[in-house]
């Protein structure tokens, strides 16, 4: 039979003959990957350009000076990366309660993915609670976009002694450090409000009646994309 | 549907996919890099055990490292087709050469706007 069918008729089965997606996910899944594809490029221009600066700085503000207290405590020195590594957890394990939801959405079993998704909530209000405890210490050492403390408060938060470039580059990190973590905690944000209006429908029993949770896996990508973001800000502006 | 974890490659399986087991290893893993990278900013540094300018690669290879695990397990990409995998992937080649780039370009900037240092 397979001799009748010349070869211009034959049906192709590669990924890409056509007919079917060569990805083989579901249309809102692949749209939410694209999605974070371009988000992925803003953060990075964001980040090349803090590196671009302070490449091209002779000094830099250090930051285990900037970042050693622990804001909501006594503790206002000589504890460098304690609180941001709290952070750092909080939004690791916000992760891992997301990624259990989209396992129990696997198995249809509705009340494990509620709690697992009100679980991620909490990590995400926790977050963003300190991350607001954060930059109001900040604020209150004098950092703002356009603001640094005065020149008797900025020899604290270097290793080398002041300059006129120290002011400059004091500037650039308030501006840089502000931009970044609050694009970031927006997107946290947007997240925890997704998060939110996800958990009540799985409540309502949406996608029970739907025959399947891939929504929780489509918001899962997003909620592991914050945390991705989350490791970049976190190695180059805290450890670096 | 097998849960098994024999077959790592990606794609084609259907079934291969996030266990229980495997979300708790992936954290684990991710844990375990964090506390590397505390270990050294606030044990190896400041003890003179390591410089700061041999602190820095390391620290990011350990972030691309974290980064890997949470792209492969937690949003799943090392279980999808290749197809998928290659169109997320190789636009992001694009943002390394742009890291490289602009690199480089600082440095020049430094020499420019600060010759004698």
């Amino acid at each position: 039979m397979s001799t009748a069918v010349s070869e211009i008729d034959e049906v192709k089965t590669t990924p890409w003959a056509g007919g079917r997606s060569p990805f083989s996910v579901e249309y809102g899944k692949l749209m939410m990957w694209f999605f974070l594809l371009s988000d992925a490029f803003t953060f990075s221009s964001l980040l090349i350009s803090y590196g671009a600066l302070r490449f091209s700085a002779t000094t830099w503000p250090a930051a285990d000076k900037v970042f050693q207290s622990i804001p909501g405590t006594s503790v206002n020195e000589g504890a460098p990366l304690v609180f941001v590594g709290i952070m750092t957890f909080i939004l690791i394990l916000s992760s891992v309660t997301m990624v259990l939801a989209v396992e129990a959405g696997h198995r249809m079993a509705k009340k494990e993915v509620t709690w697992w998704m009100i679980a991620t909530v909490i990590g995400g209000f926790m977050f963003l609670g300190c991350q607001a405890l954060e930059w109001t210490h900040l604020h209150g050492e004098g950092f703002w976009w356009g603001h640094i403390p005065d020149a008797e408060k900025l020899k604290e938060f270097f290793n080398d002694p002041i300059t006129a470039a120290s002011s400059v580059s004091t500037h650039q990190f308030a501006n840089l450090f502000f931009t970044i973590t609050g694009f970031h905690g927006f997107h946290v944000f947007t997240g925890v409000i997704i998060n939110i209006i996800i958990t009540i429908n799985v409540l309502l029993g949406t996608y029970e009646k739907r025959g399947s949770y891939l929504m929780i896996e489509k918001v899962g990508l997003y909620w592991h994309f914050v945390d991705l973001v989350w490791v970049f800000v976190f190695t180059f502006f805290y450890l670096v | 549907m097998s849960t098994e974890p024999t077959h790592i490659h990606a794609g084609e399986e259907h079934g291969d996919t996030m266990t229980k087991g495997r979300i708790v290893k992936v954290a684990l893993i991710l844990s375990a890099i964090t506390c590397i990278e505390f270990f050294i900013a606030l044990y190896l540094v400041p003890h003179g055990k390591m410089t700061y300018h041999s602190a820095n690669p390391v620290y990011i290879v350990l972030t691309l490292a974290k980064a890997f695990y949470i792209v492969a397990f937690f949003m799943h990409l090392k279980f999808e087709k290749i197809t998928l995998i290659y169109a997320i992937v190789v636009p992001t080649l694009f943002i390394i050469g742009l890291i490289l780039v602009l690199t480089n370009e600082s440095h020049h900037w430094f020499d420019v706007w600060h010759p004698l240092s």
